[in-house]
């Protein structure tokens, strides 16, 4: 059987996304990264908006994020990317934007930019990846560090009496009337990959209809920052990470979803 | 012909508004102008001045330490300012609220009972344009119609039912300074 | 001859801006010249020309919602004042970086720190120097009336979208809080959405369509050896820039013997200056930069042989002196005079300096 036999229209189960590039993802293999961008780029896609839709990339791993979304992108300082996509937006409603983020841009540095963009109720979309630590620059603890969690700067694990608490700005900026549809998902398996992609559909379809902000958080592993091989990352981040970031819709339609 | 002027008195006493009449009449007849007023912490309930200068010429320092008129409101400021004007130029205040009455020999000397005549008028907002007709009868700079428009560009529109007020006041103000000669304040 | 109009520099600006067709404003308050601001939330140009007026959360987030703004082609002016303008600094290095356009007005006050609200030109280093970490230059505009702080946001907008590149219009609380005759230039329409695609697609994030590559707006390049190559093509802007845009104004250099270097506020005061020593038989002149980066340094070499001292006149402790000794090359003396942290030398105290320093007496 030759190639081109397999390969055929009805046999197809999985197509990449023309929006995503040719280049080789700098992702450390077994980066939940790779599985969020090509899921933004997936709905970008199907929604038929690659023409309208302008992405900016944050500082930490995903600053490259350009190199990899086939559509146009700002890349903007470290934390500032809710107020770029302000600027955009403003000024240009007609277009989709979003943000992509990490917890180091978002939660720390950022802080004041995320709340403020969610307060106003600016009609855009942020995708904020979560690891609980900073990869790029090798691994130090993060605003989402969970408490005793080992990076370089809390080599002994994060001590909450010294380092503070880990940030759920989720659950925050769900508290703020300019956020209209906030959720946590994950990408580290086939269920958790269906179940973003829909509240990253959402979030566009909201942006579509000038409904507000919509929020997306993925939780993520870091395996390189951890020091685990992927699949016991992924393992970790389900029995470590969920306790304290449990998926699910936080706010939907502007309401916050209350919790049994 | 520059003018170079300085209004000082009390914050709320219309002082900067007074300098901005006067700088709209300038350019009503096509004059250079500047209005430069003092800011910041000193504005909050203290002393407000205002440098304004009318000149048919290209305007050169906005800000200066001497002045051919003089326009004194209170005592800060006759302590202040007396001694800044040009000999030969003009100092005009009103009496109201001073103890130290300005001394210069060398300068011409004029008051304007303005805090008084407007109470007469039962308007005290109007004080500051008995003062500024005063000032204008003394120093015919801008033509009478141009303060009229400058006045008309530098209020909003909703007060301009007040104009009429405000002429009659800067008329009342034209009919009053009294000059005071030397030696016998 | 356009409208006539009694206005403070910084309401001047605001209303050039409206009247440029200047599509955003993002600002955040600050002493002196929160005007700005305040004349444009009461203007309403969102009824007037559909132009944006944002109150930011901070100087931050301000510029980086111009970064924003400049990434899709439009036309977007921000201002401030000096500690303000610190914060800007991080974003004007990303923006002249990314080779964005975009108007900046820094109405400076006494420093550093806090320091005062009152008028200063000590953000001169700041503003020609760097500022922002990298090798990149920021056009600099320097007003010296209300009238110019009018006229340069349509120059500036000339040049940053000529060269894509931040300008900056360095002002201070004088020029912004004092009140002159604005002649404002007639109504300009916005750019549509067409015009800017025809304009700027082949560089602003304003949607990739099936006939271009995307385009990405960064000033990152992890190999150094491109990230060289680019500020190459950067320096080249800059000597562009120098060899075209030097502008400045003379006064009474003529028969000069002696020469006031001075811009903005401080160079009004100057003219004074002369004028009382023209009076007193000294014969001196005035050479205003109105560009401080790129600075007039060829007009002010031309004059040199002719001189026998410069006084460079800054509310400064003496920034600018040193641009001008740069430009002399040790030909003539330089001296500096100037008052600062927020206060403002007259016209006769910079006469006795210069007398002093240069007549001897």
């Amino acid at each position: 059987m030759k190639l081109q036999e397999i390969i055929k229209e009805e046999n197809l189960v999985y197509k990449r996304t023309p929006l995503m590039t040719d280049n080789v993802l700098s992702y450390c293999p077994g980066c939940g990264h790779g599985t969020a961008h090509r899921i933004v780029m997936e709905v970008i896609e199907e929604m038929g908006v690659q023409d309208d839709t302008i992405g900016i990339a944050p500082v930490g791993c995903s600053v490259l994020a350009y190199d990899f979304m086939n559509i146009d992108m700002v890349q903007a300082a470290h934390g500032r990317a809710p107020a770029v996509a302000t600027g955009i937006k403003r000024t240009w409603p007609d277009k989709f934007v979003f943000t992509y983020q990490g917890d180091g841009d978002l939660a720390a540095i950022g802080t004041a930019e995320t709340i403020h963009a969610c307060n106003r109720g600016e009609n855009i979309t942020i995708i904020f990846i979560n690891n609980g630590i900073y990869g790029m620059t090798g691994g130090q603890m993060a605003p989402t560090t969970i408490e005793g969690m080992k990076t370089s700067t809390s080599p002994y694990g994060r001590d909450l009496q010294l380092m503070g608490n880990p940030l759920k700005i989720t659950e925050l900026v769900a508290q703020l009337p300019g956020t209209y549809f906030v959720a946590r998902h994950s990408v580290h398996n086939p269920a958790a990959v269906r179940k973003t992609k829909r509240a990253v559909q959402k979030a566009f379809q909201i942006q579509k209809e000038r409904k507000g902000l919509a929020f997306i958080e993925i939780v993520s592993n870091c395996n390189s920052g951890w020091k685990l091989p992927p699949v016991k990352a992924n393992q970790w981040m389900v029995e470590n990470m969920f306790p304290f970031f449990p998926p699910g819709d936080i706010k939907v339609d502007g309401e916050l979803v209350k919790k049994e | 012909m520059t003018e170079e002027i300085i209004i000082a008195g009390f914050g709320g006493q219309g002082v900067l508004s007074m300098g901005k009449i006067l700088a709209y009449s300038g350019i009503m007849q096509n004059q250079e102008v500047s209005w430069m007023p003092s800011y910041g912490p000193e504005m909050r309930g203290g002393t407000a001045n205002v440098t304004v200068i009318v000149s048919d010429e290209r305007i050169s320092s906005p800000i200066l330490n001497f002045y051919d008129t003089a326009i004194i409101l209170n005592q800060q400021s006759m302590d202040k300012f007396e001694k800044t004007v040009k000999p030969g130029g003009l100092l005009l205040y009103d009496p109201n609220g001073i103890n130290r009455h300005p001394e210069r020999q060398d300068i011409k000397i004029y008051k304007i009972e303005g805090a008084k005549l407007a109470a007469e008028m039962g308007n005290t907002k109007i004080f500051n344009m008995i003062v500024l007709g005063a000032f204008l009868k003394l120093k015919p700079i801008v033509k009478f119609e141009n303060v009229i428009r400058g006045l008309k560009e530098s209020i909003p529109e909703r007060y301009h039912k007040l104009i009429p007020l405000n002429e009659a006041a800067l008329k009342k103000g034209m009919d009053n300074p009294v000059e005071l000669k030397p030696g016998k304040n | 001859m356009g409208e006539l109009k009694l206005m403070k520099g910084n309401e001047a600006i605001a209303e050039a801006a409206i009247r440029e067709g200047v599509d955003a404003y993002f600002g955040y308050p600050i002493t002196p010249q929160s005007e700005v601001l305040e004349y444009l939330m009461a203007e309403q140009p969102e009824k007037r020309t559909g132009m944006v007026v944002l109150q930011a959360e901070s100087e931050l987030a301000a510029i980086n919602m111009v970064y924003g703004a400049a990434a899709v082609g439009k036309k977007v002016l921000t201002t401030s004042s000096s500690p303000g303008i610190s914060l800007y600094q991080e974003g004007i290095s990303y923006i002249a970086g990314a080779e964005l356009p975009c108007v900046i007005a820094n109405v400076v006050r006494g420093g550093p720190g806090l320091g005062t609200i009152q008028p200063s030109q000590a953000d001169y280093f700041q503003t020609v120097k760097g500022g922002g970490h990298g090798d990149y230059k920021l056009f600099t505009l320097a007003p010296s009336s209300v009238q110019e702080m009018a006229d340069f946001v349509s120059l500036g907008f000339e040049i940053a979208f000529k060269y894509r590149t931040p300008v900056m219009i360095l002002s201070d609380g004088m020029i912004g809080q004092m009140m002159e005759k604005v002649e404002l230039k007639e109504q300009k329409p916005r750019w549509t959405d067409e015009e800017i695609k025809k304009m700027h697609d082949k560089w602003a994030t304003i949607g990739k369509t099936p006939d271009r590559e995307r385009n990405i707006i960064t000033s990152l390049n992890l190999d150094s050896a491109i990230q060289e190559k680019h500020n190459h093509k950067l320096q080249a802007k800059f000597r562009k820039m120098e060899a075209e845009e030097v502008r400045y104004e003379l006064f009474n250099t003529d028969d000069a013997e002696y020469l006031m270097v001075a811009y903005g506020s401080s160079a009004r005061i100057a003219q004074k200056s002369i004028a009382l020593a023209r009076a007193k038989g000294i014969k001196v002149g005035l050479l205003r930069p109105i560009t401080l980066f790129p600075f007039p340094e060829k007009p002010l070499a031309d004059l040199t042989p002719q001189l026998k001292g410069i006084l460079s006149v800054e509310l400064s402790a003496g920034q600018m002196i040193e641009d001008v000794k740069l430009a002399v090359q040790c030909k003539v003396r330089v001296e500096h005079y100037g008052r600062f942290g927020g206060m403002i030398h007259s016209p006769e105290e910079v006469l006795t300096a210069f007398e002093q320093t240069f007549i001897g007496k």
